[in-house]
């Protein structure tokens, strides 16, 4: 099957470029980044501030039997809608130092679109360090790592 | 010697990443691949020394010459490297699209 969804990470670089292309018209794929109830739902996490517009902030937060096992925080520094989002991004207690995305949402057909995001980190280690933990950008680390707990407990 | 030496340290190295790029071609002895480079013998002899320890680099012994070959097995596990990541996200945007399919259905 067509990997839909592409990183591009030039060694020695301390930025990264995610690619996606999605059966899905530009406007609901931006709808996807700016509605905290649909964030919620593909994120699995809780959306406790999204304020789409120029200097406002974000505050993800996921919760596992009662404990936050997953807290992220940024703040929106560009925000067009149906084109392009820019925002900073930081795990709340980890080494990760805060990170720079630039989202960039294009229309391919009244009924695709592609998603460019481009990461840029504040040196290559700790790019580097991202790429080998598969989950360190997502929310469902904490919960896969749960899982596996789970799962060896069984 | 580091044996535990990170592979993608290695990688990381513009003059590093300029030996693989030569050897990837053809196989060479040290000093055609230093004879390349304006960087002193040693060095080059440094870098292909870490090449080989993370196993990129392999030698062959060839009558009183030494030759460097490029290891496609581990260049592939660099490639291999990133898959993880990528499936993850690969996930989440499947997920996205989902959603929002169900989205555009329901209203």
């Amino acid at each position: 099957m067509e990997k839909k969804t592409t990183v591009h990470a030039d060694p020695g670089k301390q930025e990264l470029i995610i690619t996606r292309t999605f059966d899905l018209p530009v406007a609901l794929l931006f709808k996807a980044y700016e509605d905290p109830e649909i964030v919620e739902q593909w994120m699995g996490t809780k959306v406790l501030q999204l304020e789409n517009r120029e200097h406002g902030s974000w505050r993800f937060e996921t919760s596992y039997e009662g404990n936050v096992v997953f807290s992220a925080n940024g703040v929106i520094l560009e925000f067009v809608p149906g084109e392009k989002i820019t925002r900073t991004f930081k795990m709340e207690n980890t080494d990760f130092p805060v990170q720079l995305e630039f989202l960039e949402f294009e229309k391919l057909t009244d009924s695709t679109s592609k998603l460019t995001m481009h990461i840029i980190m504040r040196s290559v280690a700790f790019r580097d360090q991202l790429l080998k933990m598969p989950f360190a950008h997502g929310i469902n680390m904490a919960h896969d790592r749960l899982q596996q707990i789970a799962d060896s407990l069984k | 010697m580091n044996l535990r030496r990170d592979v993608f340290q290695a990688i990381a190295d513009p003059t590093r990443r300029a030996i693989l790029l030569l050897i990837a071609t053809q196989a060479m002895t040290a000093g055609t691949i230093a004879s390349n480079f304006n960087t002193a013998r040693p060095t080059v002899s440094r870098h292909l020394q870490i090449l080989t320890e993370c196993e990129l680099l392999t030698q062959e012994q060839s009558g009183r010459e030494i030759y460097y070959h490029l290891n496609p097995a581990k260049m592939k596990d660099i490639a291999d490297f990133i898959e993880p990541f990528r499936q993850s996200w690969e996930d989440r945007f499947n997920k996205l699209e989902a959603v929002m399919k169900k989205y555009k259905n329901n209203r």
